[in-house]
Parts: structure tokens; sequence; C-alpha cells
């Protein structure tokens, strides 16, 4: 069970926990402990710090606002101006939008839960009414009605991990079967260099907008969710260059040992390829794969502002347009959401990657 | 009848221009069919170069290696290579190692034919326990087993070996020779054996050519052995006929590689230095 826990727990890449299990088996106390307080103790305390130093930061930050207000209102009207806006601030009638505190994070993202509960309560409360309707409709061939209200914001981060999805799966499978091309030929790499320098530095708002500019044209009569369309394509485009690059180095750089015993054992040409050259290029590639699900997701958010698509890109977007008390917070709240599902994206690929490939001895 | 193996006036470079070194010059060499032939040297005489040209990884800028009397035209099933790095594929286990061979040599095979004939041959280099283990956990000696193994699932009718016991500790060294005698003992099999330990060469050789080291290295007259099979090796170091014939071939590495040494030797004049020693700090002289 112990052993069991502690090799799944490297697995996936959260190794860092493996002394505290130890430790509750009673097994070399000191060492272990050590071990804990380095790879645990040590990293908790960091975050406490960088805790601190935001809310000191912040509180700093609302106060140097708050003054100002306070300043301009006595200049303006004298003591009683400086009453009425202190009355004001403390009501949220006149909002300080400045770098908000830990705890008012933490609110805002109560709030965003407590509202999407809400939303789905109505959501399904509206799918029950018209469950019925719409049953009808189908047997009549009318399309059923949906339900059309605001996303909440888990809907939100469910869009936008569909989009990064979409967008990995289309990088991957452009990728790899051009990279393996590329690097089998020599010819072909030295034809289409050009192409790949050029395009692998290009911004993910270009894309977006190159990606539009093709895709616009393509669906003029399609009616469906074409925002998601773009934003899932200019993502992969976006991301699938270190995986390209990554593929080729992999497949062009095979040990010539390999090579060798492929041709005494005189394999065919497909057989080379799938049995020798791409197995041992795996290494490269899934660290090629890896960037790529990183990247994809840091780009997604840019991508999906400019595209409308329902995800957290417009959430940030909406919300610092919106500049309600809270708006401020909610931003903060899904920039930490975002990176915890970077992490956990990372983490995910890094578990394949251990599946699939091999190390050296 | 024709020679098994067979090199005729066999020369091979590398590289252009003015980097171009004339490895092989002149190779003239033949095997019989069953005879265990091997060649030592020095390293970088070209050796490797030799096994290539054989097992159809290379080819030869002048002259011909006729296999069977027709020229080699490219690497064969009939020809197995044993690597001095063992060159195992690291994400297959042994029994896919091997397998991937004995699947390409009989194609129309079932998977249970396959499976028995990997079982049976990696049995018969005792690693049946590590079947299932992926080359990074195996020492130096298994791997090269495994690596020997793969060669001789095939069937093949030549066993080219480079050097492939050279980077094995001395004990590890010792039972796989004795591995390699015995199965080859089985069907006597043509085998080259590359090596560049003389006592190897003497301990499981018909017949041992030393091969004048490079560049434009050239084969030295050989040195039949007559000793009576199988061969022990601690009975041999007090072989008269061991001792003579180790001694003969020592001699004449040694001799050609002074020779070597003697054409490159361009004389220095050294610089007349005389050494300044500083007074240390730290050291009391005695006389104080």
């Amino acid at each position: 069970m112990k052993d069991k826990s502690i090799h799944l727990l490297n697995f996936i890449g959260l190794g860092f926990f493996e002394p505290a299990i130890r430790l509750a088996s009673g097994e070399e106390v000191k060492k272990n402990l050590t071990a804990l307080i380095k790879k645990v103790v040590f990293p908790i305390v960091s975050v406490v710090l960088f805790l601190l130093f935001w809310h000191y930061g912040a509180t700093a930050l609302y106060n140097i606002e708050k003054n100002y207000k306070i300043e301009t209102a006595r200049t303006a009207g004298g003591e009683a101006a400086v009453e009425t806006e202190l009355a004001r601030i403390v009501s949220g009638e006149s909002s300080i939008n400045s770098l908000p505190s830990p705890g008012a994070v933490v609110d805002a993202f109560k709030a965003l839960i407590v509202d999407h509960k809400a939303i789905s309560a109505k959501k399904t409360a509206f799918e029950e009414k018209t469950a019925v309707l719409n049953a009808k409709r189908e047997a009549n061939g009318q399309a059923a009605i949906t339900y059309t209200g605001r996303p909440s914001f888990v809907d939100q981060i469910m869009t936008s991990l569909k989009t990064v999805f979409a967008g990995f799966f289309l990088a991957l499978f452009l990728a790899v079967p051009i990279g393996m091309v590329l690097g089998l030929s020599e010819t072909l790499r030295s034809s289409f260099n050009w192409l790949i320098q050029i395009f692998k530095p290009v911004s993910p708002v270009v894309w977006f907008l190159l990606v539009y500019m093709i895709v616009k044209s393509l669906t003029l009569t399609y009616d469906g969710d074409v925002s998601f369309i773009i934003s899932f394509i200019a993502v992969g485009l976006c991301a699938m260059w270190a995986t390209l690059v990554n593929t080729t180095l992999g497949v062009a750089s095979v040990d010539q040992d390999f090579i060798n015993v492929a041709k005494v054992l005189n394999l065919s040409v497909g057989q080379k390829v799938f049995k020798i050259v791409l197995p041992s290029a795996f290494p490269l590639i899934f660290t090629g794969l890896r960037i790529t699900v990183s990247v994809a997701w840091m780009v997604l958010i840019a991508i999906e502002l400019l595209s409308q698509s329902p995800g957290l890109g417009t959430f940030v977007w909406e919300e610092f347009q919106n500049g309600a008390n809270d708006s401020n917070a909610k931003i903060i709240a899904a920039m930490f959401v975002i990176g915890g599902i970077g992490f956990l994206l990372d983490r995910l690929m890094f578990s394949v990657q251990k599946l699939m490939t091999f190390t050296e001895a | 009848m024709a020679a098994h193996i067979e090199f005729k006036n066999v020369s091979k470079s590398y590289g252009v221009g003015d980097d171009r070194v004339a490895v092989l010059k002149n190779i003239n060499l033949s095997i019989e069919e069953g005879e265990f032939v091997a060649i030592v040297g020095f390293s970088g005489s070209g050796k490797t170069t030799l096994i290539k040209l054989i097992a159809g990884l290379d080819f030869p800028d002048e002259g011909e290696v006729l296999y069977k009397g027709e020229p080699v035209t490219g690497p064969s099933h009939d020809r197995g290579v044993i690597f001095q790095n063992y060159s195992l594929l690291p994400w297959l286990n042994v029994r896919n190692n091997v397998g991937m061979a004995v699947k390409e040599k009989f194609k129309k095979w079932t998977k249970k034919q396959i499976g028995e004939r990997v079982e049976q041959y990696v049995e018969m280099v005792s690693l049946s326990h590590a079947i299932n283990k992926l080359p990074k956990a195996l020492s130096g000696g298994m791997r090269q087993r495994v690596s020997v193994t793969r060669a001789l699932s095939m069937s093949p009718d030549v066993i080219l070996m480079d050097e492939p016991l050279s980077a094995l500790d001395a004990l590890t060294r010792g039972t796989l020779q004795d591995e390699i005698l015995k199965i080859w003992g089985k069907d006597k099999k043509t085998a080259l054996l590359i090596t560049n330990d003389v006592d190897e060469g003497i301990l499981m050789a018909d017949r041992i050519i030393p091969l004048k080291p490079g560049p434009k290295a050239t084969l030295g007259p050989e040195y039949v052995i007559n000793l009576e099979r199988p061969r022990d090796k601690t009975a041999l170091n007090s072989n008269e006929e061991f001792k003579k014939l180790r001694n003969g071939i020592m001699e004449y590495l040694i001799q050609i590689g002074e020779e070597r040494a003697s054409k490159k030797a361009d004389t220095y004049t050294l610089p007349s230095i005389k050494p300044i020693i500083k007074p240390s700090p730290f050291r009391r002289s005695k006389a104080s």
C-alpha cells in the first residue's frame, strides 16, 4: 500500500509528498523528517511569505488611491466633502479599483461559485420547463429551445479546457506527422525551414487574425459556434511549433547504432520509421508536446479575448471592462484558476510522457 | 569451391579532399566455411570498417568483398552482426529485442513459434530470468549476451563480432568467451572475431591475423592455431604452443607498433629551461 502510493505519487509528479508517507509509516524518522521539512515545509513557508507580501502590498496600493480621492475631495469641497467621500468609499459607491488583497480574491472566488450554483439551478429549471415542449418540437422536426443565459465561471472554464484540448490535438496531428517527414528528409527540411523560422515567432494575436480571415470566409453559411472554431485553430497553430521543431530534431538525430540495427535486421522503411526512429524520438517529441500544452494554455486567454469565445479569456476581459467593486478580485481569482489548471495540464503531460518514453540507462 | 568470405584487394577511405584518410589498403583475406578467424589490432586500425564491409553496412572504394562468391550489396540475414556497444533498443525488453530479429527472419511464423524460439535462445545464454527486463536494468555483460542472442536467433551462416567483449570486465569476458565458443561449437558456423586481445584470439580462433595499424591498414602474416578444442583457459597458460604463439603475435604487434611510432617520430628540440623553485612560506627550511 505504502510503496504503491509512493509510486503513484512519483508517477503523477507529486513526489514531494513521499517523505510524509514514509514518515507516517515510521520509516527512518530523522532522514525523512529533514526531507519533509525541505520539500514540504519550506515551500509552505514561501507561500505564506508571498501571501503576506501580497496582502501588505495591496493594502498600501489601496491607501494610495484612497488618500488621493480624499485629497481631491478636500481641494474641491473642504472637510464636509471629505466626510461624504469617506462614507461613499465605505458603502462602495465610490469604488477603489486597486490590486485586490488575498482576502478579497477568496471572497470573489466564493462569489463566483455561488453564482455558478445559481446559474446551474436556473438552467436545470429551464430544462425541466422546456422538456415537454422540446420533445414536441423534436417530433415536429424543429430545433430544440436551448438555454441562452449568461455562462457561469465554471462553464467558462469548461469552454476554455475544450478549446485548449481541441487546439492541442490539432497541434499534435499537424506537428508530429509534419515533423517526422521533415526529420526524415533533409531536402524537405531545408526547403521548409524558412516557413518554420518565419511563422514560429508570430504572436498569438496575429495568429488569431490570420485564422479569422480564413475561417470567416469558409464559414459564411455555417451557423454553429464559429468563435470556438477560430479560437481552437488559432491556439493549435500558435502552440504547435515546439512540437514540430522537437519532432524534426528527434527524428533527424536518431542514434546511428539504432540505424545500423535496422539495416542489419533488413527492416522495411515503414518498420524502420515506426519501430526504430519514432520510439527513439519519443522523448524529444513528448518534451515538445509538454511545451505545446503550456503554450496553448498561455495563448488561449488572449485568443479567447479576441474571438469572444465564452471562455476564461472573455471572462477576464469582461470583468476588466465591467469595473465593479469586485471585478479586479475576480480577475485575480481567474488568474489563479488559469495558473492552477496550467500546472495540472503540465503534470498530466508529464505522466503521459513517463508512460510512453524510455529512459537511457 | 569459393571461400565463404573473400576480400580481394579491398581499399577504403573516408573523408574528402585533404582530410581523406585511407583506412584500409589492399586487404586480401579468405575465410573458409566453418572457420573461426580472429583479427587482432590496435584500436583505430580500421577493424570496425572491416566488419562493416562484410556486413554490408559500408562498401569498398576499390576491390571486392565476396560472400559465397557474390559481391556484398547490402546487409543480409545470413550475416549476423554483434556490435561492440550492444546496440539494443532501449525501449524494448529482452524478449522484444530478440523477437524483433526473429520476426524479421521468419516472416511466416506464428506468434507462438516466434515466442518459443526467443525463449529458447534467451535460455541458451542463461538470461531467462531477465527476459522481461529493459536493457537499462541489465549489466554490460548481460546486454552483450542479449546482443549475441539477437544475432544468433536469426540463424546466420556467418557471425561477425566487432570487439564484442572489449567493454566488459575480465571475469565477465571470460564467461562470455566460453559461452560464445560453446554456441559456436554446436554448429560450427563461420565466425569472424575482431579483437584487441591476443589471448582472446588464441583461445577462440582457428586463425589469427594481425591488422597492421591504419591509416592504410593491411593484414599481417597469419598465425594458424592448432590447439585442440575445447580449449581450457587455465590449462592453456602453461601450454608451450600457446606461449609460443602468444609471444610471436605480441612481438609482431609490438614491432609494427614501433615502426608506426618511428615513422611519426619528429624530433622535438626541447628548450633548455631551468625550473625556478620559489621558497615556500609554508615550508620551514631545516637550517633555520
